[in-house]
């Protein structure tokens, strides 16, 4: 039943992406790549690039995208409507309890050891995104070592870093000289 | 609305006082709560104006499907759109309410866009309001994505196409890398010991040994309760 399986593989992405934005990441690499293969590593990190480049959260991005592709329109509404479930019954119970309380001490001190592991979480999937732009696939292959990938990184990373440029504007440059580069240098 | 609005900043709060009474958060106390808010809500709003109300919630939806059509880089942006429309603009909600929910919607699991769509239409027109935020702000990005992924297996075979989707890859890649960087260099700061071995441990556990993230998440949950308890224990011997 893939209606059923997409519903539970992004209520799990809804569930667990505790801190937003790209929080998501890892747990939606996890469901779509690693345990269910409907994309493949390139895929995936194709989505991730066509959701920073869209409005809207990842999660849902990544579940219209990922349903479509299974199952069709029917797919795109089920999976976001299962990665947007959690939130809706969380967030209400929290509010509830805040309001009564106006506490939330305990919460937010298990949130605070959280934000250390989603932090490492995100380094491991970026790691993995890195070594796709690098060798093309999940595993390490010095004979696949794509130099036009790596230089665009670095520079790219740089720049992101040094002079806090705009991320949409550095990632639409990297397209555009991955072009250039790879029709001059590649023939 | 049944609830009055919070008197202080949670953020601020939580840091000043740890010592709140683990008995007040019961379930049924809880469970009364849940019924006196039903009880007030029937009273105190027999028909509120339903025009006004439906009036209301056009707004509410026309303004979040405007906010998230426009608004590229993710859920703190989009936080600063809600609080420019909700607060300053429409006067539905006060500057200090705001701050309070946008520290819940991160405090929840899910998108924070999404988060704060939810609460903010909660607050503004109860459960329908909480449903038409909600779809205004999912509506837009999903789409424009369904429109791409329609195209997408075409468009990433075009040579061109997909050499320019490569050179982005490695934006991307960067991208991902410098959030990692200041958030880590953030965790770093702290000096907490426990927060650098947890980082630590939770890397080691997904890039070394590949362990499932949900369980690394489950983990790194569980020492935060431990350690609250502990917190918790050593303020009530003081």
């Amino acid at each position: 039943m893939i209606f059923l399986h997409l519903f539970l593989s992004f209520l799990q992405v809804g569930l667990f992406s505790i801190g937003g934005g790209y929080a998501a990441m890892p747990l939606i690499q996890n469901q779509v790549v690693d345990t269910c293969h409907w994309l493949t590593m390139g895929e995936f990190t194709d989505l991730i690039t066509i959701a920073e480049m869209t409005p809207g959260p990842i999660a849902v991005n990544s579940a219209t995208f990922v349903g479509i592709r299974i199952a069709g329109i029917p797919g795109a509404i089920i999976a976001t409507f299962g990665c947007i479930l959690p939130s809706c019954i969380i967030v209400s119970i929290l509010a509830f309890i805040y309001y009564r309380y106006k506490e939330m001490s305990l919460l937010q001190s298990v949130l605070a050891s959280l934000r250390p592991a989603v932090v490492a979480l995100i380094a491991g999937a970026g790691l993995s995104i890195l070594s796709m732009v690098l060798f093309g696939g999940d595993k390490i292959n010095i004979e696949s070592f794509d130099i036009i990938g790596c230089g665009l990184f670095l520079a790219a990373f740089v720049i992101l870093r040094k002079f806090k440029w705009n991320p949409i504007l550095v990632m639409v440059l990297c397209g555009a000289a991955g072009l250039c580069l790879n029709l001059l240098l590649g023939g | 609305m049944g609830f009055a609005p919070p008197p202080h900043n949670l953020l601020k709060k939580v840091d000043e006082n740890f010592n709140v009474d683990l008995g007040r958060i019961e379930s049924a106390k809880l469970i009364t709560y849940f019924i006196g808010v039903n009880l007030v809500e029937k009273e105190t709003k027999p028909q509120l104006n339903n025009e006004k109300k439906s009036k209301t919630l056009l707004k509410l939806f026309l303004s979040t499907l405007y906010i998230s059509s426009f608004t590229f880089g993710g859920g703190f942006v989009i936080i600063t759109f809600m609080k420019r429309k909700f607060v300053d603009e429409l006067h539905w909600i006060d500057e200090q309410e705001m701050l309070d929910l946008t520290a819940l919607a991160q405090s929840s699991p899910g998108a924070i866009a999404v988060n704060t769509a939810i609460l903010v239409g909660w607050r503004v027109a109860g459960f329908a309001g909480m449903i038409v935020a909600t779809i205004g702000t999912i509506l837009p990005p999903m789409i424009i994505l369904s429109v791409i992924s329609f195209f997408y297996a075409a468009f990433a075979s075009n040579k061109y196409v997909a050499l320019v989707l490569k050179g982005m890859q490695a934006g991307v890649a960067a991208v991902i890398m410098d959030v990692v960087c200041s958030l880590g260099s953030k965790v770093i700061k702290e000096r907490s010991f426990l927060h650098i071995a947890v980082m630590i441990a939770a890397f080691a556990a997904t890039f070394f040994f590949e362990i499932n993230v949900i369980y690394i998440i489950l983990a790194a949950a569980a020492v935060g309760v431990i350690n609250a308890l502990i917190k918790l224990r050593k303020e009530k011997k003081k």
